[in-house]
């Protein structure tokens, strides 16, 4: 039993097909890269998977379950969480709210309409923050925090989600060095229930973490296999680069 | 069939008096709000205006002199309004479009008051200029002439606006700027001006479609929200920034407004607000709406 | 009473948000909230019976502004139609005093549920919008109850509206006194106030402050925002039929324009001048409204609204935060950006 995959996937944008007939498999406990070079359909198949976006044909599996035809919010509440390419955060909350919204609706008590307290959503959240290295920041609001500081927010709003699977849209994009070896390091402390499949342009941050590489070319899958294989593939450097040198594109 | 016709000739002919005069009206509130995200809530008070303004140029018996008058200073009216709800929004730009549509809110609110203290509380009545303040038969059946009119300039007045903005150069620009405002900011067209010239002419439609409504509807205290609240139905059926949509919408809720009201007079508010509630739980964008503009 | 989004200081941890305070802030607890509703409750002993039954009407008027601002500033969701409620809430309640029974609390609980129906038959097409979309619905919808209550002759009284409502009876006794009148609005104002007040801390509350926040994020970590903001329009309207109840023992009358635009367009303005989300802003500016109307008003020759208008659009441009925004510069006031 595979942990994500969708079968003959496919969206259009008029005539442009940004995703063509994909099958993606996501072995459970994987930490699954997608890559491709800039209008591939990485963020369209992203969103197909999440339930943003409704695909043309094809369809999604998580676990056992068919969730083609179900919402974001049902997607969410079966174990599937994200983060957004663009930090997508509440500009009146603060980092420790933030988490809490979602600890709490993944906390397996109701949502009721009168005060109560809720210790484990609290302490969850700041386990969380703690985790991905914010938790002297719990109490400032989004808009203070600086733009690598609410990339790692999204992380731990996503991993309050409980998720079984984590997708992430390019997590480090726009991060410092050190938070981006911090967000590898959170990455890869991860149980291994939790199968994670990301998008990422950082070659440095796929090779590091990912045991399973998928590489996607206008909107098709070029190849699929471990980081060797694909470090390896002469049809990857084409696509990425043309024709130029292997060298160049894994030894920046 | 021909029956059913006959016998409701005239809510049908009222139907599409009202949808002309619907169309003048919410094409320019639509337009506005597609290119601009500003929802002017005022638009109902400067169709008050004209109405107000055919009512003291016009109301003392029927004459053609007072009626192009009214015309005429509504029009003038209409393009400076325009202008300065355009410029008192510009401010509020980079804040959030509820701004923008609060403070046409308060304009709306001031305008109505204004109106009142000048004209008073009673309604006034505006006759049709000479000539069409008779009937005419038509099949039959006697018909005021002044509504056929008001048809065949309403079909004028729309067809004279989709040749503007699906044929023109000024055209290509507004729907440019309805389907993506930075795009057209990037290529060098000040924003600003595309914005001032459509927030003064669809005024300018508002204020002449109030004039023109005078003889149907008269001038009367609270006008001003009902006519707005059958334009916004109108765009939020037809799609807000579409020149078309306004048309159908125009037509259709003019239909269900007079039809409605002479088969099912009880229940005319609830035919117009199932079919609201209809189209939005079909195409939330209304029915030819493109954008997603429900994040707006 | 300071703000919405924080916990309420009496609570020591892992509430709502369920996290440490998010920074210190000045511990005034309960305190100012008891001083305000002492001092209402004993106004009635100084004020002339002319003044009692305005602060009356401000609190009625208020209470619909708080009604509202748990749509407006806590949900995000501008509603234009909220009046429609509000009337619903009145009629059923003066329908009920008339051919039923005025004692309390029957025509309170019959106005509540009035309006929390009427908002539950008319929210499910409102909230599945947002923003400038959903001004417009409600103002639709909210001009659609407006003409129900003018053509429904028989049971609405039609355009002369609901007369000769009894007084509201407590026991056997009618509340005809203002003294009286006024303690029985100001009981069930407190009481309304404070189960909003508690909603927006609840964990509800923090999930309509995140879908005003950001609906499309809220979605993306399971919360079925529809269902949410439905709620709130639920409760929105519940609350506004309470008003409603209490407008028709104040004014013992209701007329169609209690729920027409011209109301409902009052109400958000009161919302907007006190400052969306922080609740008492709202009856602060509900003050505002019903004294520049009612007081003003007559010395300008019966056209307050023409005054609130320049008000109106004078708030829009210096106080875009309303009043509640003036305190910003203290230090349990959360800046937004």
């Amino acid at each position: 039993m595979s942990a994500l995959t969708c079968r003959g996937l496919s969206r259009s944008f008029g005539a442009l097909r940004a995703v063509d007939d994909v099958d993606l498999t996501v072995a459970p406990g994987a930490r699954h890269a997608l890559i491709g070079p800039n209008g591939a359909g990485k963020s369209t198949l992203f969103r197909l998977l999440t339930g943003r976006m409704r695909a043309d044909a094809g369809t999604v599996g998580l676990g056992e379950h068919d969730v083609t035809s179900l919402s974001e919010v049902r997607r969410c509440r079966l174990g599937m969480s994200q983060t957004l390419q663009h930090s997508s955060l509440f500009a009146s909350l603060t980092a420790a709210e933030t988490v809490a919204l979602a600890a709490r609706r993944h906390d397996g008590t109701r949502i009721v309409p009168w005060p109560r307290r809720q210790p484990r959503v609290g302490t969850r959240s700041a386990e969380l923050l703690g985790l991905v290295g914010l938790a002297d920041r719990a109490g400032d609001t989004v808009p203070s925090l600086s733009h690598g500081e609410r990339k790692q927010l999204e992380v731990a709003l996503a991993l309050a989600c409980s998720p079984s699977v984590l997708l992430l849209d390019e997590p480090a994009a726009g991060m410092s060095p050190a938070e981006s070896a911090r967000l590898l390091a959170v990455l890869a402390d991860l149980p291994s229930e939790v199968t994670v499949l990301f998008v990422e342009h950082d070659l440095d941050l796929v090779f590091d973490l990912a045991d399973r590489v998928t590489v996607l070319h206008l909107g098709r899958v070029l190849l699929s296999g471990t980081p060797d294989e694909v470090r390896a593939s002469d049809a990857v450097r084409e696509a990425y680069l043309g024709t130029s040198r292997r060298e160049e594109l894994f030894t920046s | 069939m021909t029956g059913w016709v006959a016998a409701n000739l005239i809510s049908v002919l009222n139907g599409l008096a009202i949808g002309a005069l619907l169309f003048v009206l919410a094409v320019g509130l639509s337009l506005v709000f597609g290119m601009m995200d500003v929802l002017n809530l005022a638009h109902g008070a400067l169709f008050v205006v004209g109405a107000y303004l055919a009512a003291a140029l016009a109301g003392g018996g029927p004459s053609w002199g007072g009626f192009l008058g009214a015309l005429g200073v509504a029009a003038v009216i209409g393009l400076l309004a325009g202008g300065l709800l355009s410029a008192m929004t510009e401010p509020l730009r980079t804040r959030s479009h509820l701004d923008q549509a609060l403070l046409t809110l308060g304009v709306a609110l001031i305008v109505a008051e204004v109106l009142q203290i000048v004209f008073g509380d009673d309604p006034l009545a505006v006759p049709a200029p000479p000539g069409l303040d008779g009937s005419t038969s038509v099949f039959g059946a006697a018909y005021p002439t002044y509504r056929l009119v008001l048809i065949g300039v309403g079909a004028v007045l729309a067809v004279g606006v989709h040749v503007l903005v699906e044929r023109t150069t000024l055209g290509a620009l507004i729907r440019a700027t309805v389907a993506d405002r930075e795009m057209v900011a990037a290529i060098g067209v000040d924003n600003r001006r595309v914005k001032i010239a459509v927030f003064a002419a669809g005024s300018l439609l508002a204020t002449v479609a109030g004039v023109l409504g005078g003889p149907v509807y008269g001038a009367s205290v609270g006008l001003d929200s009902t006519v707005l609240i059958l334009a916004l139905v109108v765009v939020v059926i037809g799609g807000l920034g579409s020149v078309k949509g306004a048309l159908v919408g125009a037509l259709v809720i003019g239909q269900i407004e007079s039809l409605g009201r002479a088969l099912l007079p009880d229940l005319a508010s609830f035919v117009l607000f199932g079919a609201l509630a209809l189209v939005l739980i079909v195409r939330p964008r209304g029915l030819f709406g493109s954008r997603s503009g429900a994040a707006a | 009473m300071t703000e919405v989004s924080q916990r309420p200081e009496a609570v020591p941890d892992n509430v709502v948000g369920g996290t440490p305070p998010p920074r210190p802030r000045r511990r005034l607890g309960p305190v100012p909230a008891i001083v305000v509703v002492v001092v209402l409750a004993a106004a009635p002993l100084f004020l002339a019976p002319f003044a009692t039954t305005t602060l009356t009407r401000l609190l009625v008027f208020g209470l619909l502004a708080v009604s509202l601002d748990l749509l407006v500033g806590i949900t995000g969701l501008p509603s234009l139609g909220h009046a429609a409620y509000f009337g619903a809430g009145a009629y059923a309640a003066g329908w009920v005093s008339i051919h039923l029974t005025p004692a309390i609390p029957v025509p309170l609980l019959v106005g509540a549920a009035v309006g929390g129906l009427a908002a539950a038959a008319t929210g499910w097409v409102a909230v599945r919008s947002a923003g400038v979309y959903f001004l417009m619905l409600t103002l639709a919808i909210g001009e659609v109850l407006a003409q129900l209550a003018q053509s429904w002759d028989g049971v609405t009284g039609g355009a002369n509206g609901l007369s000769g409502i009894p007084a509201a009876r407590l026991g056997s006794e009618p509340l005809l006194g203002v003294g009286y009148l006024y303690w029985y609005v100001l009981a069930v104002g407190v009481v309304a106030f404070a189960l909003v007040w508690l909603l927006a801390r609840s964990p509800f509350g923090a999930t309509l402050r995140g879908i005003r926040d950001n609906e499309s994020r809220m979605r993306a970590i399971g919360y079925s925002t529809t269902l949410y903001k439905y709620g709130a329009f639920i409760a929105a309207g519940t609350i506004a039929g309470v008003a409603g109840s209490l407008l028709a023992a104040q004014q013992r009358l209701v007329t169609p324009g209690d729920l027409g635009f011209t109301t409902a367009a009052l109400v958000l303005l009161a919302v907007v001048v006190g400052g969306a989300g922080s609740l008492w802003g709202p009856v602060v500016g509900a003050a505002v409204v019903v004294l520049v109307r009612d007081a003003l008003g007559p010395g300008l020759g019966g056209h307050g609204e023409l005054l609130l208008g320049i008000v109106f659009v004078l708030v829009v441009y210096l106080l875009p935060r309303g009043a509640a925004g003036l305190t910003s510069l203290r230090p349990f006031r959360r800046r937004r950006s």
